[in-house]
């Protein structure tokens, strides 16, 4: 199983202090929290991508370009992707370079993007978000399948004779995952293609989760791509944490309050037990993120929030301290031991590269072929 | 006898309060008329100012607490509706709003509703003509023609003219009568794929 974390890259004011970093230190700040994630043994860095204050990451594959290149295993993702507003056409070079530079260290998570203002400035209206999602996937599965594509669609210009360079590495598209919180479209769209289906987790309630995730098992399977259960299903999750949980609720509770979505909104108390949020300790956590399996399967990528709503970063990192001291070993082992072998890892380059590579090699040794299989989809899923 | 239900839906802010006492008389009333037409009527009253918190957490969140999402879907699942409102301002109250704002779009539509109001003077009384009935005409509720406004002199004397009596009671029977046409309605699941794959992918021409 792969954990990690994921930002949405907010500059937020610190209502303990009044202080609002400027976009130079949120964006360093987002750089060493990737690189402490690697460092306290965590899997998966993802990075949101905005194009309206008070976001700084819009140019998602530049910064992660950056932390590639100063990480060793560390995963790269995103949280997520415009899959709307973005031309598949960029989406496709884009990250086929950042494969490359990033030695196959990366996947995808699309998203349509719920900012009405931001789809006009890029030619586009919020109205069409579910045909945009639909016609731009489309083609960007080509342009990372196909060498030579010949195109027409609704909303871009038509493309003849059109390469999109570079070629994914080892010519092994990156793994994309698609996010929504409650359109069944995309959990359809994720199921059709066997893709994995990413839930927001965060400002919902868990019963939207299960209705969704049970959607996309249900359609994964329909559309021949494994079981329901081996079906590849990755959760968001936001914790804050003291050693003390009366310490966690007592600091927390500013930035709470004063949060952008759900800020001068819901008690933390209420907020609580209504969605997956925890505050309090790392046991707490340990057992509320154990306790998603009961209502989602045993599920492949768990990515914690935890450096929003003006949290200044000593606290998040100490916050990945934590997560990777006492929470995240415990999570692995208590994760693996209740996961039947036939649920899969998440696929990862090297994984698919091995599953490819088997598959290759069935015509002349089906025996042999299926073993390697069997050994791709596990290997380099977690640690 | 065959059985439906009618939920009421009261913003009055006060204990007691007119806006509760307007909304049990119709209540009563069209149990009354209901039953003249071979139905029992289960009805539910909410009180809105005790979602109050809820609504505006909602508003702010996107999604409703339990007790609200309890309140929500009686609503959505009624054969009739009862809507009073106290006048604020020549209008409907916010919260009043507020609360028909968490709805989904489609909650109310073809479902009757009688609407009804109170307020401080008869002046007012037109607020149900200009706000609160384009109002439910927007979601695209079968509203019936009479509504209900009750001012202090309606309270005082008993109602001596039995005015309001009178109204209430045209209103109860237009109600009744148009809960027993209504067909019900089939709850709708958001989460539900009502659309294939290949339609996404390849839309039908319209």
């Amino acid at each position: 199983m792969q954990f990690g974390v994921f930002t949405v890259g907010d500059v937020t004011v610190d209502p303990t202090n009044g202080r609002e970093p400027t976009e130079h230190e949120r964006i360093k700040a987002m750089v060493t929290i990737a690189q402490k994630v690697e460092e306290v043994g965590l899997d998966v860095f993802a990075t949101g991508e905005h194009h309206n204050r008070p976001f700084v990451p819009s140019s998602p594959t530049t910064m992660l370009g950056w932390i590639a290149a100063r990480t060793e295993r560390l995963l790269l993702s995103t949280a997520t992707t415009l899959i709307t507003t973005n031309d598949p056409v960029k989406i496709a070079e884009d990250y086929a370079m950042l494969q490359h530079l990033a030695d196959g260290r990366v996947d995808l998570m699309l998203g349509r993007g719920n900012t009405g203002p931001v789809y006009p400035w890029f030619g586009q209206d919020i109205r069409n978000g579910i045909p945009l999602a639909v016609e731009n996937y489309a083609l960007l599965h080509r342009l990372w399948r196909e060498d030579v594509v010949d195109w027409s669609g609704k909303f871009r210009t038509p493309l003849q004779s059109f390469t999109s360079t570079p070629r994914p590495l080892d010519d092994i598209p990156p793994f994309v995952w698609h996010g929504s919180i409650r359109s069944p479209e995309i959990a359809e769209q994720a199921a059709y293609y066997g893709d994995g289906f990413f839930a927001n987790h965060i400002f919902w309630p868990a019963e939207h989760t299960r209705r969704m995730v049970g959607l996309y098992r249900q359609r994964f399977a329909h559309y021949g791509h494994g079981t329901a259960e081996q079906a590849i299903v990755g959760l968001g999750g936001q914790v804050f944490m003291r050693r003390n949980s009366q310490d966690a609720v007592r600091e927390f509770r500013p930035y709470f309050d004063n949060a952008p979505v759900y800020g001068h909104g819901p008690s933390l108390e209420e907020f609580t037990s209504q969605t997956p949020l925890t505050v309090g300790s790392p046991q707490q956590v340990i057992d509320r993120t154990l306790g998603f399996r009961e209502y989602v399967g045993d599920y492949q990528r768990q990515l914690f929030l935890v450096d929003h709503a003006g949290l200044p970063l000593k606290t998040v990192l100490e916050q990945l301290d934590l997560l990777g001291e006492e929470v995240v070993p415990v999570l692995r082992r208590e994760f693996a031991a209740r996961r039947p072998a036939h649920v899969p890892e998440a696929p990862t380059h090297a994984s698919l590269r091995a599953a490819r590579d088997a598959a290759g090699t069935a015509a002349q040794d089906p025996a042999r072929a299926a073993g390697a299989e069997r050994a791709g989809a596990g290997a380099e899923g977690g640690r | 006898m065959s059985e439906r239900t009618l939920v009421v839906l009261s913003a009055g802010l006060r204990q007691p309060s007119s806006t509760r006492l307007l909304a049990d008389q119709l209540a009563a009333a069209v149990a009354d008329e209901a039953a003249r037409r071979e139905l029992t009527l289960r009805h539910r009253t909410i009180e809105v100012r005790e979602h109050a918190h809820d609504v505006v957490n909602n508003l702010l969140t996107g999604f409703p607490s339990a007790a609200l999402g309890q309140a929500v879907e009686q609503v959505t699942a009624a054969d009739g509706l009862i809507a009073v409102s106290p006048i604020f301002g020549a209008s409907y109250s916010g919260i009043f709003k507020s609360f028909l704002d968490v709805l989904d779009r489609d909650a109310l539509a073809g479902k009757p509703v009688v609407i009804a109001a109170t307020g401080g003077t008869a002046r007012h009384s037109l607020a149900l003509e200009h706000a609160l009935r384009p109002l439910f005409s927007h979601v695209r509720a079968v509203v019936v023609p009479t509504g209900v406004f009750a001012a202090p002199e309606d309270w005082s004397d008993g109602g001596a003219d039995g005015a309001l009596r009178t109204r209430i009671r045209r209103a109860a029977a237009e109600l009744a009568e148009q809960i027993v046409r209504y067909p019900g309605r089939t709850p709708t699941d958001p989460f539900a794929l009502t659309t294939s794959f290949d339609d996404l992918l390849a839309p039908p021409a319209p």
